[in-house]
C-alpha cells in the first residue's frame, strides 16, 4: 500500500485519496492528496464546480471512477463498501413514509429487521420524539434535516460523507444542526463539503481547500471543535479563510 | 356552489340547448330526437340496455384491470433492465404505429365474437399509455435518492419496492386516468366489428334500423358509464398521490 496514516483513535478508519480527475479532456482537479483523519471532521471547501462533490462521490463509491486516475486507501485495509453513510444538501426524505419509516429505510432496503426501539430513541435524541408518525411534508426544513441526521445515525456506520448538509437551512437552524451533528457523529470519520467558511472553522479538525491546481490544507484554530463562534481566534480564522477563498477567482 | 349543484346546472343547460335546438330547428326525430323522447325510449328498453351495458361494463373492467396489470409489470421489468428496455421499447413503439382499431377485425377473427376479443381490444389500447407513464415515473427517481440507496447497500428489489414504485405511483395514476377513458373506446369498437351483445352492438343495430332515439339512449348510458369509470379512477388516482 505504501501509505502511512496518523494513529487511529477509534474504529473509524482514516481514508486517503490521491490523484487527478479528467472529464471529457478537461481537468477537474489535479494533485489532490487528502487524508480524512480517523474519527475526525474534515471540512472541504472550494469554488463551485471545482470537484468537491466529485471527490466525495469517489470516496462514497458513487462515481464510476473512470475519469479518476489515482488511489483511495483505507487505514484498516478493509473495503469502504457498507461502511459509509451519506447526507446530501436536500434531506432526501421519502415523502410517502413517516419520520420513523424514513429513519429505518436503510435497514429495510437491506431486507433486515429494524430495531424500532433504537430508531425511536434516535428520533428522540434529535428532538423529534413527538413527530415520529408525521410525514416529511408536515415538518419544517430544520426538522426534516434532523430526521435525515437520525437516518444517518441509524445506519451505525463509521464513516459519514456529508455534501453541504446544512446549506439550505436558515442561520440559526444551521448552527443548531451543526452542534447536533458534531455531537452525534463524534468519533466517526467525517468528510463535510461546505461553502461556508464559518461552518468549516466551527466544525473542522482539519480544513482543506480544493482548487484546480490541487488541494491546500488550511490551518485550524488550536481549540477543539465545535468552536465558539464568538471566540476572537475563531473569527480571525474565518475572516482569513474567506479572504483566501475570495482570492481564488 | 357545490360540486353536485354545479354538475346539475351544467346538465340542465346541456339538455335545454338540446331540446331548444330540436324545437327551434324542427329537426325530425330520426335525425335528432329530443331528450324527452330519448329518456322515454331508454326507459321502455331499460332491461335490454341494462343487460347489454353489463356486458360492455364487464369487458371494460376486465380490459382495464388486465391492461393496467400487464402495463405495470412491463414497466417494472423495463425499468429494472436497460438492455430489456432497448430491446423491447422499439417494438412497443412500432406496435403503436399500427392503429389498434385496424386490429379489431383480426382480433375478432382470432378470438371470436365473444367477450375475449373486446377485452383484448381494451387491453391493447391502454397497455402502452400505462406502460410508458409508469416507466417514466420509475426511472425518474432523483439521482440523490438512488445514490443514498446505494450507500445503504439496498437490494435491487427492495429499492424497486420501497422507493421506485412508490415514487412512480403518481405517474401510474396519470396513465390510469388515460386508460379509463380509452378502455370503453376499445370495447365498443370491438363490439362494432363483430358481436352479439353489448352496447356497441346495440347501437349499430339501432342505427341500421334508423332507431335514432334508441341509439341516443345507449349513447347516453355509455357516456354515463365512462364518466362514472373516470370518476372512480380519479378517486383511486388521488390516493396514489404523495406530493
Amino acid at each position: 500500500m505504501g501509505c502511512r496514516f496518523a494513529q487511529a483513535v477509534t474504529d473509524a478508519p482514516a481514508i486517503r485519496i490521491r490523484g487527478r480527475y479528467d472529464i471529457a479532456g478537461h481537468r477537474l482537479f489535479d494533485g489532490v492528496d487528502l487524508e480524512l483523519l480517523a474519527g475526525q471532521w474534515t471540512c472541504l471547501l472550494g469554488r463551485s464546480g471545482v470537484g468537491k462533490t466529485t471527490l466525495l462521490r469517489l470516496i462514497a463509491g458513487l462515481d464510476s471512477g473512470e475519469a479518476f486516475e489515482g488511489n483511495i486507501w483505507v487505514s484498516d485495509d478493509n473495503p469502504l463498501d457498507g461502511r459509509i453513510s451519506y447526507m446530501a444538501q436536500s434531506d432526501l426524505l421519502l415523502p410517502w413514509l413517516t419520520v420513523l419509516e424514513n429513519v429505518v429505510l436503510g435497514i429495510r432496503l437491506r431486507k433486515e429487521k429494524p430495531d424500532m426501539r433504537r430508531a425511536m430513541d434516535l428520533i428522540g435524541q434529535v428532538g423529534l420524539g413527538g413527530y415520529r408518525d408525521e410525514k416529511p411534508n408536515a415538518l419544517s426544513g430544520g426538522m426534516r434535516q434532523r430526521t435525515a441526521l437520525a437516518r444517518t445515525l441509524m445506519e451505525e456506520r463509521p464513516i459519514a460523507l456529508l455534501d453541504e448538509p446544512f446549506s439550505a437551512l436558515d442561520a440559526s437552524t444551521r448552527a443548531d444542526m451543526q452542534d447536533l451533528a458534531a455531537r452525534k457523529l463524534k468519533g466517526k470519520t467525517v468528510l463535510i463539503v461546505t461553502h461556508d467558511p464559518a461552518e468549516a472553522v466551527r466544525l473542522g479538525h482539519q480544513i482543506a481547500v480544493l482548487t484546480s491546481h490541487g488541494l491546500r490544507l488550511w490551518q485550524t484554530p488550536s481549540s477543539a471543535p465545535v468552536r465558539d463562534q464568538h471566540a476572537p481566534e475563531t473569527a480571525i480564522f474565518q475572516a482569513e479563510l474567506l479572504s483566501f477563498l475570495r482570492g481564488l477567482r | 356552489m357545490n360540486k353536485i349543484s354545479y354538475l346539475a346546472g351544467v346538465t340542465a343547460f346541456g339538455l335545454t340547448v338540446w331540446q331548444g335546438t330540436v324545437w327551434i330547428a324542427g329537426v325530425p326525430h330520426f335525425i335528432l330526437p329530443s331528450p324527452r323522447r330519448v329518456a322515454q325510449v331508454g326507459w321502455e328498453n331499460r332491461v335490454l340496455i341494462g343487460e347489454n351495458a353489463l356486458v360492455t361494463g364487464f369487458e371494460v373492467a376486465m380490459g382495464l384491470v388486465l391492461g393496467v396489470l400487464l402495463g405495470a409489470v412491463t414497466a417494472v421489468q423495463l425499468a429494472r433492465s436497460d438492455r430489456l428496455y432497448r430491446l423491447v421499447m422499439p417494438l412497443l413503439v412500432f406496435t403503436q404505429a399500427v392503429p389498434v382499431f385496424a386490429l379489431a377485425p383480426i382480433l375478432t377473427l382470432w378470438l371470436g365474437y365473444g367477450m375475449a376479443s373486446k377485452v383484448m381490444m381494451a387491453i391493447l389500447i391502454i397497455y402502452f399509455p400505462v406502460t410508458s407513464a409508469f416507466y417514466d415515473g420509475l426511472t425518474r427517481v432523483p439521482q440523490d435518492v438512488t445514490d443514498m440507496a446505494r450507500t445503504m447497500n439496498g437490494t435491487n428489489w427492495q429499492v424497486m419496492w420501497r422507493i421506485r414504485i412508490p415514487h412512480a405511483l403518481p405517474s401510474l395514476a396519470t396513465g390510469l386516468k388515460l386508460a379509463a377513458v380509452y378502455a370503453p373506446l376499445g370495447a365498443v369498437i370491438g363490439e362494432w366489428v363483430g358481436a352479439s351483445r353489448g352496447l356497441g352492438y346495440l347501437m349499430l343495430l339501432a342505427n341500421g334500423r334508423a332507431k335514432t332515439d334508441l341509439m341516443f339512449a345507449r349513447l347516453v348510458v355509455l357516456a354515463i358509464m365512462t364518466i362514472g369509470l373516470h370518476l372512480a379512477v380519479k378517486r383511486a388516482a388521488l390516493r396514489m398521490q404523495w406530493e
